[in-house]
């Protein structure tokens, strides 16, 4: 199994930190891992994206180009920008919420995911990031929702322990909304 | 010990502390700030010293003045800021001195960019100071590789009293990956009977220089220098070579393009093409060895870089006329993809559609 991973969207999103969160969880689920960030001089309120890749053999190149197998966008320049970086029957996952567009492509799989109004639902708009992560879980099974719980305070710190129901439950609501969706494709 | 999630930077760090460094001095440039943010939080829980100096120059002075007094010292920079160093790094080597350098490259040349290149081949091998020294170059592929030679560097710095340099990049850098920090076993070390540490008004003082005004007493210096690096040369070469001996083409490349090269090695072997690899760990010493065992009929080597190719010299040396040399690489903060290489491979085979 191998999943290679881009997450994108604006500085804010947590997209860097959902990314983390995959590696961490891939790592604890006995995979290989590797997480690179995008970085340069532009930060606040810019864009942000992170390649994952999580594997049951060894990883060369941490850089994806055109060959990501699934593509998380949190907002409209990510996914005009990244839409073109997956591979054939890729899986594209849209925040609904935020993005408006279709999926350009029909070679690809698209989802869209309602992640901020559900993150609201829940009680915490913040939490759009993992509503996301739930749906690309759900949709991959490359990670265990338990093994990204378990990584939770090893990325944010003990201290943000008492946050770990509500992700919980974003993770959870992300995995139904995609089911929903997989049921009618 | 378990592993961890950790960023190229920050578990630099870490093996530092670990491997008992416990002085670092330094001035800030991406894409390496995290080492510098790692220790100044670190080091002075351990009763070491974190200092942030006024520049480049003021750093690797201090480092030359902490490893004058016998201390396990490091300092850590990107391109533009090694290249302040280099006049440091020279009078370290020539009052040989044990000390870790790292670089995490990025873009040249000038102020360049701030993204991953490997475009300071030439300077590391090379050397950007004045006179005949050489330093120890590390290149290590993978944050756990990173890590474990951290580890080790400093020992080879104390047994051979050279500026050792782990040459990364911005990617090395800032990626993240599973680490397992391994406990430090020290090596049998010499004394350091040369570190200005104070004689206690015992013994004539000791000094440490590179200044010889004799002219013959600093061309046996520089007799002895070499000396100790044909010894380099011969214990501490470091390479991984992969399926070389029937390979039809074989790809030279280190660090981060050696992964991507890995990628499409694998992707060709799908398509029945034979492709090796050897990956220097030591870019000096160079393994001019690993290519006595490439397939004699071989239609090439491939040197894969991020720079307009540099490591390519050191590849056409080693195959001595034996084979072809092709270049593919990319550079300014670009990295070469895994097709680019399948396409080169390609090429040089005479398969190129």
């Amino acid at each position: 199994m191998i999943e290679k991973v881009i997450v994108a969207g604006f500085g804010g999103q947590g997209v860097m930190a959902l990314g983390k969160l995959l590696a961490y969880g891939g790592m604890l689920d006995d995979r290989q891992v590797s997480w690179l960030p995008s970085y340069g001089p532009e930060m606040r309120g810019g864009t942000a994206n992170c390649d994952v890749i999580v594997s049951d053999t060894l990883i060369g190149s941490p850089v994806l180009t055109d060959d990501a197998t699934a593509v998380i966008v949190m907002n409209l320049p990510s996914m005009d920008k990244f839409e073109s970086h997956l591979a054939p029957n890729g899986k594209l996952i849209i925040n609904k919420s935020l993005i408006e567009k279709k999926a350009t492509r029909d070679d690809i799989e698209a989802y869209y995911i309602d992640a901020n109004e559900i993150a609201m639902e829940i009680g915490n708009a913040k939490a759009a990031n993992m509503v996301m992560l739930g749906a690309f879980l759900e949709l991959t099974k490359i990670v265990k929702p338990e093994s990204i719980i378990k990584a939770f305070t090893k990325v944010f710190g003990e201290d943000k322990a008492k946050f770990i129901p509500l992700n919980e439950l974003a993770l959870q609501r992300g995995a139904e909304a995609v089911k929903e969706q997989m049921a009618v494709s | 010990m378990a592993k961890v999630l950790m960023k190229g930077n920050e578990a630099v760090g870490a093996a530092a502390i670990k491997a008992g460094c416990r002085y670092f001095f330094g001035y800030p440039i991406t894409p390496q700030n995290e080492v510098p943010e790692y220790m100044s939080k670190e080091l002075p829980k351990v009763g070491g010293v974190f200092l942030q100096a006024e520049s480049e120059v003021a750093a690797i002075n201090m480092v030359y003045g902490a490893a004058g007094a016998g201390a396990r010292v490091m300092t850590s920079s990107s391109s533009p800021g090694i290249s302040l160093k280099q006049e440091g790094i020279s009078y370290i080597a020539g009052a040989e001195l044990p000390c870790v350098i790292v670089n995490m490259m990025r873009g040249g040349p000038g102020l360049g960019s701030i993204q991953a290149a490997q475009a300071d081949y030439f300077q590391a091998t090379r050397g950007g100071g004045n006179g005949d020294y050489r330093h120890i170059v590390y290149a290590p592929a993978s944050i756990q590789e990173t890590v474990d030679i951290m580890m080790e560097a400093f020992d080879i710095a104390d047994i051979y009293r050279i500026p050792v340099m782990i040459l990364g990049d911005g990617m090395i850098g800032q990626m993240m990956e599973a680490v397992e920090f391994k406990e430090y076993v020290p090596r049998e070390l010499p004394e350091k009977d040369w570190a200005t540490s104070g004689t206690k008004e015992m013994k004539s003082p000791r000094v440490v220089n590179s200044l010889y005004l004799e002219p013959e007493l600093l061309q046996e210096h520089n007799v002895n220098l070499e000396k100790k690096h044909k010894i380099i040369e011969e214990k501490e070469v470091r390479y991984e070579a992969t399926g070389i001996e029937d390979a039809e083409v074989v790809c030279v490349a280190y660090g981060t393009t050696a992964r991507v090269a890995k990628n499409a090695i694998d992707d060709l072997a799908k398509e029945g093409i034979k492709v090796g690899l050897i990956r220097p760990i030591t870019l000096w010493p160079f393994p001019h060895e690993a290519f006595d065992k490439i397939n004699p009929q071989a239609k090439g080597l491939l040197t894969i870089e991020m720079s307009m190719g540099q490591m390519i010299d050191d590849v056409k040396i080693a195959s001595n006329g034996r084979w072809p040399v092709a270049f593919e690489g990319k550079t300014g903060g670009l990295v070469p993809s895994s097709v680019d290489v399948v396409n080169a491979v390609k090429k040089m085979i005479g398969g190129a559609k």
